[in-house]
């Protein structure tokens, strides 16, 4: 009933191919980011901010660029954490090293480090597939792992290699305050899901989409697999790196490699499997469900006087999170962006189905 | 599918609970708010559990004494697993309820926290762990790592293995090896021992193990290869236990290695038990339950049924540890309190000049219950350590037996050091050390 689109016409191309084609959902995207950017900020608690939205945010950036290369071309990576990583101590050493460097342009250069390990640990991609894939990643993830600790170097000589970054500011404005943090984290999420959006709409997305489908017919009709390939690795891990960054400056602020393990791969891969393979609004539904959906668990006994002891809740919590996610597997194998579009198909001729 | 309606109400019963607002704590307001960060499961568990039952079990003994001058105090504990960024949640979540002090129970945890502590107003007590530049309350204003630090853990080590030798000239020529965590915990020493070694000649081989350390065949055979005359353990949870059974395997003497505080409890040796025989451990506190304290508590909390742990489990190393810790919490409010009046509620902030005022001398040590277990401390503005005094126990195969020498560290070594990596950090930081008149503040 309320979310029909009869009468809605297009006249021109333009029209016909926009992002949001139904005047509801640019009214429902429009009305959320208006509450991202106004409502929040106003009202929102410091808590809900560092603990909850920051990370929220960052994460799903780091699961929308590993979407474009395992959901949308269809190459298993689990090395995720170690491109996050690149990103964060890229960006990192360009920071401290280079006098005046300002924070977008340290972010991006570690970003484009990213792409360059990225794509690197991508050559394989041209020979191997699936599973066998996925262990070359891996061997990204243990390098990377152990390039940080190791080799002093990257951590600025820090003797313990922990490295920290403070006073960041971007075009004179301090990013400080929680507001400040979560407004940064807000822009370039929003831009680069705009990009990530009309890249998998243009030529190079469709690529992808053929490689992952069946690269030999793909390359039958003309699709380099070494270009689409690369360019999907080269793609994901800028992506990825700049929300490795974004997680080490915005979010933790004192960082190891820790914070960057083989788990932070996993949970990521999860995410986007959880979320909708080959879908960026998916992203954001698994980045919600994995980091949100723990900690609500966590306070629930709290919030209704239970009292139960940290260790048990803790076990709970790993129950009840596990077991959600094979009942929305079993429910919707193609994640939770599928279930968000069932719904909206419902939505059309709610409250009067046939 | 019929299932499907069903996820789908799901998926939006839990947008709709995320979306509610975190309710507010039902703490009362003329009550001392301690969060207690802790990690009860995972590969850290087995010691991080006796550490939150000895925290715990002082703030429910203090309360069952009439509380900090009347002062009840309320606490909540979070899961943190060892982890930075979950630990970052629990103290963004704890802090929104007048947290007035933190005890992050990490080096990771710590280190993420240091920098929004300051912002936040709320002092770090890292008791034997955390940054050891932090010592330096010149710049580290919010960070109390009392007693001790991976310095000062190190340079007692290096001493009492001088004494065994005959003096520390006779290190000279030696190879001493440091078997330690990958990560900022196991790496922190490693400046203080480069510079003993320089001091007094002695190689020192530097071997990893990758955390949480459950593999360390790798290690243990360059130590076979090395042949070290001293293995410096510096572990954490399971990679004690690890090392231990790994050394007893390579057949590598147990007399010959030595640990941190940290990988010097009950759980680090139980597995082993009899083998483990000879290993020796910086011993940070007492332990056992003969102290009037640990008597009194075991009367008023476990007596009560009110017990955070087992009742065995009282008065093992990690479990006076925890109690230490909230000690010191609780006597630097008391402190505050007689500045800034008595039964009243302290802030962050007073809490931080309680600490910077400690002075627990050997009448308030008596008065604690802790006659001759623990040596007086007292802090300053300049050093937030207030005592490096640390003794050496050792596995006899059943129980710690503690050893009588106590060390102090050697301030012309830490100092310096000290305060070189921590005008780095102001540097890098760009902050300025405080000034003398900050320091009544």
């Amino acid at each position: 009933m309320l979310y029909r689109e009869n009468g809605q016409f297009k006249a021109s191309y333009a029209a016909d191919q926009q992002i949001f084609p139904i005047l509801q959902d640019r009214v429902a995207i429009g009305a959320l980011l208006a509450i991202a950017f106004i409502v929040l900020p106003l009202f929102g608690s410091e808590y809900l901010f560092r603990a909850i939205l920051i990370p929220f945010l960052i994460l799903a950036l780091a699961a929308l660029g590993l979407n474009i290369l395992v959901g949308y071309c269809g190459q298993i990576s689990l090395g995720t954490g170690a491109f996050m990583a690149v990103g964060a101590y890229g960006a990192y050493n360009f920071l401290v090293r280079i006098d005046g460097m300002p924070l977008i342009g340290a972010m991006l250069l570690g970003g484009l480090s990213a792409t360059v390990i990225g794509v690197l640990f991508g050559i394989p991609s041209l020979r191997i597939k699936g599973l066998y894939l996925a262990m070359a990643t891996l061997a990204a993830q243990f390098f990377t792992d152990w390039a940080f600790l190791r080799i002093s170097w990257f951590t600025n000589n820090s003797s313990s290699g922990s490295v920290s970054v403070a006073g960041l500011n971007v075009f004179g404005l301090p990013i400080e305050s929680p507001v400040a943090k979560y407004l940064f984290c807000l822009v370039v999420v929003c831009v680069f899901a705009l990009m990530a959006k009309n890249l998998t709409r243009s030529a190079i997305g469709r690529q992808w989409m053929a490689i992952r489908d069946m690269d030999v017919a793909a390359a039958v009709i003309g699709i380099r697999p070494m270009y689409a390939k690369l360019s999907a690795f080269a793609v994901s891990s800028f992506i990825v790196g700049v929300a490795g960054a974004l997680w080490a400056f915005i979010h933790l602020g004192a960082w190891e490699p820790a914070a960057f393990s083989i788990d932070r791969s996993f949970q990521l891969l999860f995410m986007v499997i959880i979320g909708g393979l080959g879908s960026i609004m998916g992203a954001f539904f698994g980045a919600a469900f994995i980091i949100v959906l723990p900690i609500l668990l966590d306070q629930i006994p709290q919030w209704f006087g239970i009292p139960l002891s940290t260790a048990t809740t803790s076990h709970l919590v790993h129950m009840i999170f596990g077991a959600l996610i094979v009942f929305f597997l079993i429910v919707e194998p193609h994640g939770l962006a599928k279930l968000w579009s069932i719904g909206k198909q419902k939505l059309r001729l709610w409250p009067f189905p046939h | 599918m019929k299932l499907r309606p069903f996820a789908l109400a799901m998926a939006l019963a839990t947008v709709g609970a995320a979306t509610l607002s975190m309710p507010a704590a039902a703490q009362q307001a003329n009550e001392q708010f301690f969060p207690l960060l802790v990690y009860r499961t995972g590969a850290y568990a087995p010691n991080g559990t006796p550490w939150a039952n000895g925290k715990q079990d002082y703030v429910k003994y203090i309360n069952a004494t009439g509380g900090i001058n009347g002062v009840k105090i309320a606490y909540e504990e979070c899961e943190t697993g060892y982890a930075t960024d979950k630990g970052v949640e629990c103290y963004e979540r704890l802090k929104g309820k007048k947290a007035t002090l933190i005890d992050p129970q990490a080096t990771g945890i710590t280190f993420a926290l240091t920098d929004k502590a300051p912002v936040d107003k709320i002092p770090l007590i890292t008791l034997g762990y955390g940054l050891a530049a932090s010592q330096d309350g010149g710049v580290f204003k919010w960070n109390f790592p009392l007693m001790g630090s991976y310095w000062t853990a190190a340079d007692a080590l290096i001493q009492h293995l001088g004494k065994k030798e005959g003096g520390l000239d006779k290190l000279k020529g030696k190879k001493i090896a440091l078997v330690y965590h990958d990560s900022p915990f196991g790496k922190e020493p490693i400046p203080l021992l480069q510079k003993r070694a320089q001091m007094h000649g002695f190689e020192l081989v530097l071997l990893p193990v990758t955390a949480p350390g459950v593999e360390q065949k790798a290690t243990w055979l360059q130590v076979r290869q090395q042949r070290p005359d001293y293995t410096l353990l510096w572990g954490w949870g399971v990679m004690n236990s690890t090392a231990l059974k790994e050394a007893v395997a390579t057949g590598y003497p147990r007399e010959k290695l030595f640990g941190v505080w940290w990988s010097g409890a009950e759980p680090d040796v139980k597995d082993v038990g009899a083998n483990a025989k000879g290993y020796s451990a910086l011993a940070l506190n007492p332990h056992g339950t003969e102290s009037p304290l640990v008597k009194d508590i075991l009367k008023k909390v476990h007596d009560a049924g009110q017990g955070s742990g087992p009742r065995d489990e009282v008065g093992s190393v990690l479990y006076m540890r925890g109690l230490l810790i909230q000690m010191f919490a609780v006597e630097a409010v008391r402190t505050a309190q007689a500045k800034f009046g008595q039964g009243k509620v302290m802030t962050g902030e007073q809490v931080r000049w309680g600490l910077e005022n400690l002075n627990i001398d050997d009448k308030r040590i008596g008065e604690l219950g802790l006659a001759g277990l623990i040596r007086p401390l007292k802090t300053s503005c300049t050093d937030h350590m207030g005592s490096t005094s640390v003794r050496v126990h050792s596995w006899d195969g059943s129980q710690w037996k503690m050893q009588p020498d106590w060390y102090e560290a050697d301030k012309s070594v830490i100092d310096p050091m000290v305060r070189e990596a921590a005008d780095r950090y102001a540097a890098e930081k760009q902050i300025k050390r405080r000034d003398a008149s900050d320091c009544n503040a």
